[in-house]
Formats: structure tokens, C-alpha cells, sequence
């Protein structure tokens, strides 16, 4: 793939990677901009089990959020030079990630003990479903978080343009993906 | 393609960039050769975009041929219910059921599996993957001065996951328990409930899991479309000198990228729906004598979400149809198009008004009356920019020194047959008409119209005009001539004795309409209309014929310039290799219409401005 990537993008402010991560991006906030809407569609039609989120979702929250310094963190760890603390941050991020899908499956568990199943009602049904394809997003970023990781631990490190790219669309996924779900939690919080 | 063996004249675009060209190094890599050294890599599983784009095309025609043949049994059912179909019983079957007299009919089930996969097949897989798949890679970085897509990787993925669910589609049609058979747009509870139906268990997880696959490949594909055309054009190819055709289809990715992810998300209740007992979609149904347990779902939520990507799709269908045919149009009557930028607002104010009309298509399903004002007040503004379109064609076409070619024949039926079907639109998109018009065969007719021929029509002006680049051959004229006349009086043959149909009340989806008083009147006007599709059918004959035979045989190309245009395609080698250029990439110096300007026929786009020479058009 590399090699048709040739010299035109030199004259690019943006790299194409980068911008065509962006694109996906907004591709994916419509489907979830799409979820989101039919919730307030949903909700506005009555026959909609009101209960409290469980407060994991929010503890899951601050776990996300912190994920994002710490990969930020790393991220200038790794442009300045500083190979222990680009390392170090970005394991604790994979750690983070993988704290963020055990954390959401127990608060799935959760909502079912206190009598909201998968198939209550759609109030709950759209908890579920919209929460897990979140997930399904997280999970795709932690395996880019194993490349990113593989990367770190098993090369020298050097700031090649190459690789600086390559953290960098890591770490553009990494924020969205924590961004989404700040979007969707104040979605759960404000209508149920 | 062997390579052709006199080598012509080096012509004055060659030299052209030869002297302002972009040396971008391509060719010192020698990577080119690395994936194109076998047959796999070159044919198969290529990464060069007009590889690709051949093979969106010819899996579009394997499909268009499908779709159409299925048209023909079910419109075979509708002229002629009486008629025995035994015949078709070695093709379709158990779904031929043959009674003790000896008549075979068609099952009434796989009636509705047939126009239900007709309607899914052209819609995404024709005139979505088969148009947009096809011209976008073909032309994109031919057009743009580009050596390939921005990731030919990503490109090679999107067709591949076109063609697995094409492969998905296909098998389905082979369940015993036939496929889906819902309707293309797949509502529920049809779709929901696995019982609901013969089609509704097996064959819509398939339908689905195939549809999910296309989205996909939308989705791969449009990324590349948009990064490259933002990203990779050369230099001096601003923004405001791309041909039309790129306008179009870069918009079209847009539309296709924010509306796909949509259908995604309903998609996915409707799997939850379907397999784990949620009730999005499903309410208080009673089924086999038995009630189910779902209660608070809304099947019009799924109408919603179904809608918001349907109507931008029709839209994906048309654009690039339309650019192909400002671009053809402009070419063979010598004239630059008219209104460059209003061209260019007009699909900018269509791309975003289809995603806020939605819901013209639920003026039906119950959904609050006031709220429908507010969508036929978009829906009928659509009709302003689509009109600007319209006139500019035509204004482009007038007075022109028009070449009557198959391509241009066919971008002139394009505008035709766009009139046509979008002034049934403005009666449609009035919520107080549809309340008669909708589920009639006015719909049918209307989208047809606009939407099916139309496209098509794009298609083929796209196809007869770039099939030497594609091909480094001509097709034969004289059968392009005769398949546009076919087909031009064969389409409204068909399509517009619909109208009246729909204006009676007749309506659509229905097996057979003899047993009703109020429509046995018309078995005159569907007979006539079930032969008139098999004679624009056999046309379509013609056209494959022409185009297989041409690939091989057809009139070799001699010349670079063909058509005397001034795009950037027609500057590339007859047989243009990896890279597209075989040395620097051209620059561009002017913008894509000087056609008949200070009495030249065309300027070709590589062509710097003569001392003095203004740049205004
Ligand atoms: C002036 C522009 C147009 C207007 C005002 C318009 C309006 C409408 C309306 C109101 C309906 C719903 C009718 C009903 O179901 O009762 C409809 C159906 C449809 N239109 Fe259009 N339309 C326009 C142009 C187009 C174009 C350009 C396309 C495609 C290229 C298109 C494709 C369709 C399709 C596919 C359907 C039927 C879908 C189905 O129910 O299966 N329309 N149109
Ligand atoms: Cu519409």
C-alpha cells in the first residue's frame, strides 16, 4: 500500500491517512447520532421503563477518560524521547481499555439483576445495544493498542515519520472513541 | 489487453506535460511491477483502480441480468396469470407448482421473494455499486491527475466485500425456504419475526448479513473517493476545475458514507429483533393464532432509520448518473456545460436536502400530519436545484454542434426521462395527493422513471463514452444507436402506462390482479406492458453482446483523444499501465469545459493560457 502512497502527498497540510480516519469517524458518529435519535423518538412514544443507569457506567466513565491522558502522555513521551514513560503509559492505557470492556460487561450483568434484561423493554434494549457496539469500537481499539504496544516494546525507539503518523492515528481513534461515549452516556443520563 | 502495436503520434498533451508536468519520482520505485506481476495480482485480486473499476462493472452487468430476468417472471405473472408456466419449471423449480391439469403457476411466495430481490439487486447492487463502483474508481484518479486512489488496498477490499455480498445474496436465492421476500426495503414485522413469512427466516438473515457486507464495501469505497479527491489532486486542479462527473461523485461519497452507517444501526435492532427477543421493532403482533410477547416496539422507528439512508440512496444512484451525463453532453455538443457553478450548488443543495425529506416516503405509515408538512416543503424544493440541472443541460445541448453518438443519445435520454419521473415526484412529495398515490403503481412508475431508466441511462452514456479508456476499443455504434432507441420507446412503453394504473389505484405488490373488480380492467394495459419489458429486454441483449464482442474485437482506438475532450484521462497512454502516466503527472491550467473558445474546438486542460487569454468562461 505504501507504494502508491507516492510523492503527492508531500504538498498535503493533512496526511490522507489521517484525514480518511477522520471521514470514518463521522461515519461512524452518523450510526450512533442514528441510535441516539431513535431513542428520542422512542422515549417520546410512552411505554418507557424510566430506571436509574447503574453507577458503573459512570466509574466506567472516569476510567475511559483517564485511558486518553494516559495515552496522550505517552504519545509526547514518545516525540520527546522518553522511552520508559512512552512505554509505560501506553501499557497502562491497553490496561485501561481492557478495565473499560470488564467494567461494562459487569455493568450489563448490573442492569439485568435489578430487573432491566435485554428484552424488558426498549428502554433497556437500546442500553444494551447501543452500549455494546460502543464497546465493540473500544475492542477494536485495544487490538490497535497490541500493534501500538508490539511496536513499543520490540523496536528501538527512534520518531520516524512513519511511526509518529502511526501513533497518531491511534491516539485520533483513542480520544473519539472516549468522546463517544461521553456522548452517549449524557444521552443515558438525561432520558432515563 | 495486449498492447497495442503501432505506437501513435506523440500528441501535443504528451508534450504538453512532458514540458509542465509533475515529476513525482513514480516510476524510479519500480513498485508498480511488485503487485502486478501475475495473474492473480493484475486480474484478480488487484489493486489498481481501473482493474477494479472493470470489475465493479462487470459484476453490476452479472447482476443487472439477474435482476432483470427475475423482472420478466413476475411481470409474466401479472400479464399473463392465466397463462401456464410450466416451461419455467426446469429453472424456478418447486416454485412452478403444476396442478392436476397440468398448469404450472408461480408460487404466490416466491412472487414476492422475485420483486423483493429485483428491487434489492438493482437498487444496491446495479445502479449503487454497479454506476458509483464503476465511474468513481475508474475516473476519479484519472480525472484528478492521480496515479491511483489514495489506499488501492482499501479499494481492492471495498469490491471485494461487494462481491461476498453479492456471493450471500446469491446463495440465499437457493434456500428451499426460498429468500427474502419482504419487499426491498424490508420492513417489519416481515423481516422481524423469522416466522412471519417462508422468506422471513433463513433467507432475510441472509438478506441482511449481505446488505451489512455492502455496507461495507460503501463504506471502504467512499472513504478512498472522498480522501483522494481532497487530497490527490495534482497540481493546479483546484477545486473549481473538476469536471462535473468528479463534483458528482465526490458528493455521492458523502451522502453514501453519512447515510450507510444509518441503515448499520437499524440494521442491528432488527438483528436483536430477530434473534434476542428485543422489541424495537415489534408490538402486540398476534401470529399463528398465538400472540407474541413483544410489546413497545414501533415498526415505524425502522421506517425512520430505513428511510434516512433510503433517500439519500436514490440520490447516491442519481449523481453520479447526472455527472456523467453533464460531462458527456458537454463533450458531443462541443459546447462548455452551462452554468459551471450553478451545476455544482445544485448537487450540493440536492446532496443535503435528500438527507431532510425522508419522510415523504411515511406520509402513509401514520406519522403526524404537521410533521409531514415540513418534509413535502423540502422535498418539494428539491425540485428547484433539480430543475436548475435540468436547464442547464439543455442549455448546454442548444444550439450545440451536437455529435449523435450511442453516449450522447443516451445522456439526452437521461434528461428525458429525468423530466419525466421528476415532475411525478412533485406529485408524490404533496402528503394530501399520496394519500391516493401511494403503494399504487404511479411509485412504481415514478421511480422507475427517475431513478431505474434514468440511471441506466447514465450508465450506458458513461459506459459508451469511456469504454476506450476502459478497453482501448470502440463499441459498435450502429448497435449502441439501436439499443438506445429500443430502449428509450421500450422504457416509457413500459413505465408509462403505470401511471395510470397507480392514478386507478392500482397497487403495487400485488400477485395477481384479475380477481378484482376494480382492476380486472386492466389486463389489456399489463399484458401490453408485460411485453413491452420483454422487447426492451432483448435490447438489453444487444448491449451485452456489443459490449463482450467490442472488449475482444471491437474497433481499435488509434488515436489518445477520441472524443476531442479536454479531461485528463485523454491524455494517459491508449492502454494506461500502473501509475497512469507513464512519466510526470500532468498539471492542470485551465478548467475542464473550453470547448469552442476563441475558435478552437477544444483545449485540453494541460494547455496553459495563450498570452492574454483570460481564464474566465
Ligand atoms: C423532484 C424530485 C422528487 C420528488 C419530489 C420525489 C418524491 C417522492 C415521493 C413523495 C415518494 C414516495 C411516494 C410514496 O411511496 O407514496 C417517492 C418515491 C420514490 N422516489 Fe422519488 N422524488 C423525486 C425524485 C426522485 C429521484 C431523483 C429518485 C431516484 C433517483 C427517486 C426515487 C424514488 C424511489 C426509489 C421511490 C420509491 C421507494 C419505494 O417505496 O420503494 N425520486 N418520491
Ligand atoms: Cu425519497
Amino acid at each position: 500500500m505504501e507504494a502508491v502512497v507516492a510523492k503527492e502527498f508531500s504538498r498535503n497540510k493533512i496526511h490522507p491517512r489521517k484525514f480518511a480516519l477522520w471521514v470514518a469517524c463521522a461515519s461512524i458518529m452518523m450510526m450512533f447520532a442514528a441510535f441516539t435519535s431513535a431513542i428520542i423518538v422512542r422515549q417520546a412514544a410512552g411505554n418507557w421503563l424510566e430506571f436509574r443507569l447503574p453507577d458503573i457506567f459512570y466509574f466506567n466513565t472516569i476510567v475511559i477518560l483517564l485511558s486518553s491522558i494516559t495515552l496522550h502522555s505517552s504519545y509526547l513521551a514518545f516525540k520527546r524521547g522518553n522511552t520508559n514513560l512512552y512505554r509505560g503509559m501506553l501499557a497502562a492505557t491497553f490496561f485501561l481499555g481492557l478495565t473499560f470492556l470488564v467494567l461494562q460487561y459487569q455493568g450489563w450483568q448490573t442492569l439485568t439483576d435489578i430487573g432491566v434484561a435485554l428484552n424488558t423493554n426498549p428502554s433497556g434494549s437500546f442500553v444494551y445495544v447501543v452500549s455494546g457496539v460502543h464497546a465493540a469500537h473500544i475492542l477494536g481499539g485495544v487490538g490497535v493498542l497490541v500493534v501500538a504496544m508490539l511496536h513499543a516494546f520490540l523496536l528501538p525507539h527512534k520518531v520516524t515519520a512513519a511511526r509518529k503518523l502511526r501513533f497518531e492515528l491511534t491516539l485520533t481513534y483513542w480520544h473519539f472513541v472516549d468522546f463517544l461515549w461521553i456522548y452517549l452516556l449524557s444521552f443515558f443520563t438525561l432520558l432515563y | 489487453m495486449a498492447n497495442t502495436a503501432i505506437k501513435p503520434v506523440v500528441t501535443e498533451e504528451e508534450l504538453l506535460i512532458e514540458e509542465y508536468g509533475y515529476d513525482d519520482h513514480f516510476h524510479e520505485h519500480h513498485h508498480g511491477d511488485k503487485y502486478q506481476s501475475n495473474f492473480i495480482t493484475t486480474y484478480i485480486f488487484s489493486q489498481d483502480h481501473k482493474i477494479i473499476a472493470k470489475q465493479f462493472l462487470i459484476t453490476g452487468m452479472f447482476w443487472a441480468i439477474i435482476g432483470a430476468l427475475m423482472s420478466l417472471v413476475f411481470r409474466l405473472q401479472l400479464g399473463f396469470p392465466e397463462e401456464n408456466m410450466a416451461w419455467l419449471r426446469p429453472v424456478l423449480g418447486k416454485w412452478i407448482t403444476i396442478n392436476d391439469a397440468g398448469m404450472g403457476s408461480l408460487a404466490p411466495e416466491f412472487y414476492y421473494a422475485l420483486v423483493t430481490m429485483h428491487g434489492t439487486i438493482l437498487v444496491f447492487f446495479v445502479l449503487t455499486a454497479g454506476l458509483s463502483g464503476t465511474f468513481s474508481n475508474l475516473l476519479i484518479p484519472l480525472q484528478i491527475g492521480a496515479r491511483d486512489m489514495a489506499s488501492p488496498f482499501l479499494n481492492m477490499l471495498s469490491y471485494w466485500f461487494f462481491f461476498l455480498a453479492g456471493m450471500i445474496m446469491f446463495f440465499s436465492l437457493f434456500l428451499s425456504t426460498g429468500p427474502f421476500a419482504g419487499g426491498w426495503t424490508a420492513y417489519p414485522p416481515l423481516s422481524a419475526l423469522p416466522q412471519a413469512s417462508s422468506g422471513s427466516g433463513a433467507g432475510m438473515t441472509l438478506w441482511i448479513l449481505s446488505l451489512v457486507f455492502f455496507v461495507v464495501s460503501v463504506l471502504l469505497g467512499g472513504i478512498n473517493y472522498i480522501t483522494t479527491v481532497l487530497n490527490l489532486r495534482t497540481k493546479g486542479m483546484t477545486m473549481w476545475r473538476l469536471p462535473l462527473t468528479i463534483w458528482a461523485f465526490f458528493v455521492t461519497a458523502i451522502l453514501g458514507l453519512l447515510s450507510f452507517p444509518v441503515l448499520v444501526s437499524g440494521f442491528l435492532l432488527l438483528m436483536f429483533d430477530r434473534s434476542m427477543g428485543t422489541s424495537f421493532y415489534l408490538s402486540e403482533i398476534f401470529t399463528g393464532g398465538q400472540a407474541l410477547d413483544n410489546v413497545g416496539g414501533s415498526p415505524i422507528l425502522y421506517q425512520h432509520l430505513f428511510w434516512f439512508l433510503g433517500h439519500p440512496e436514490v440520490y447516491i444512484i442519481i449523481l453520479p448518473a447526472m455527472g456523467l451525463v453533464s460531462e458527456v453532453l458537454s463533450v458531443h455538443s462541443r459546447k462548455p456545460i452551462f452554468g459551471y457553478k450553478a451545476m455544482v450548488y445544485s448537487i450540493l443543495a440536492i446532496g443535503f436536502l435528500s438527507f431532510i425529506v425522508w419522510a415523504h416516503h411515511m406520509f402513509m405509515s401514520g406519522v403526524n400530519p404537521f410533521i409531514s408538512n415540513f418534509f413535502v416543503i423540502f422535498t418539494l424544493i428539491i425540485a428547484v436545484p433539480s430543475a436548475v440541472k435540468v436547464f442547464n443541460w439543455i442549455a448546454t445541448v442548444y444550439g450545440g454542434n451536437i455529435r449523435f453518438t450511442a453516449a450522447s443519445l443516451f445522456a439526452i435520454g437521461f434528461v428525458s426521462m429525468f423530466i419525466s419521473g421528476g415532475l411525478t415526484g412533485i406529485f408524490l412529495g404533496n402528503s394530501a395527493i399520496d394519500i391516493q398515490l401511494h403503494d399504487t403503481y404511479f411509485v412504481v412508475a415514478h421511480f422507475h422513471i427517475v431513478m431505474g431508466v434514468a440511471a441506466f441511462f447514465g450508465m450506458f452514456a458513461g459506459i459508451y463514452n469511456w469504454f476506450p479508456k476502459m478497453f482501448g476499443r470502440f463499441m459498435n455504434e450502429t448497435l449502441g444507436k439501436l439499443h438506445f432507441w429500443g430502449t428509450m420507446i421500450g422504457a416509457y412503453a413500459v413505465f408509462w402506462p403505470m401511471h395510470y394504473l397507480g392514478m386507478a389505484g392500482v397497487p403495487r405488490r400485488y400477485y395477481r390482479f384479475d380477481s378484482f373488480e376494480a382492476f380486472g380492467q386492466f389486463s389489456a394495459m399489463n399484458q401490453f406492458i408485460t411485453i413491452a419489458a420483454i422487447i426492451t429486454f432483448a435490447f438489453q441483449v444487444i448491449f451485452v453482446v456489443n459490449f463482450f464482442y467490442s472488449i475482444w474485437k471491437g474497433k481499435k482506438m488509434t488515436t489518445l483523444n477520441p472524443w476531442g475532450a479536454t479531461t485528463l484521462e485523454w491524455t494517459t497512454p491508449i492502454n494506461p499501465g500502473h501509475g497512469n502516466w507513464p512519466g510526470k503527472i500532468p498539471t492542470v491550467q485551465r478548467w475542464a469545459y473550453d470547448y469552442g473558445k476563441d475558435g478552437k474546438e477544444f483545449i485540453s486542460q494541460v494547455k496553459p493560457l495563450e498570452e492574454g487569454e483570460s481564464e474566465t468562461h
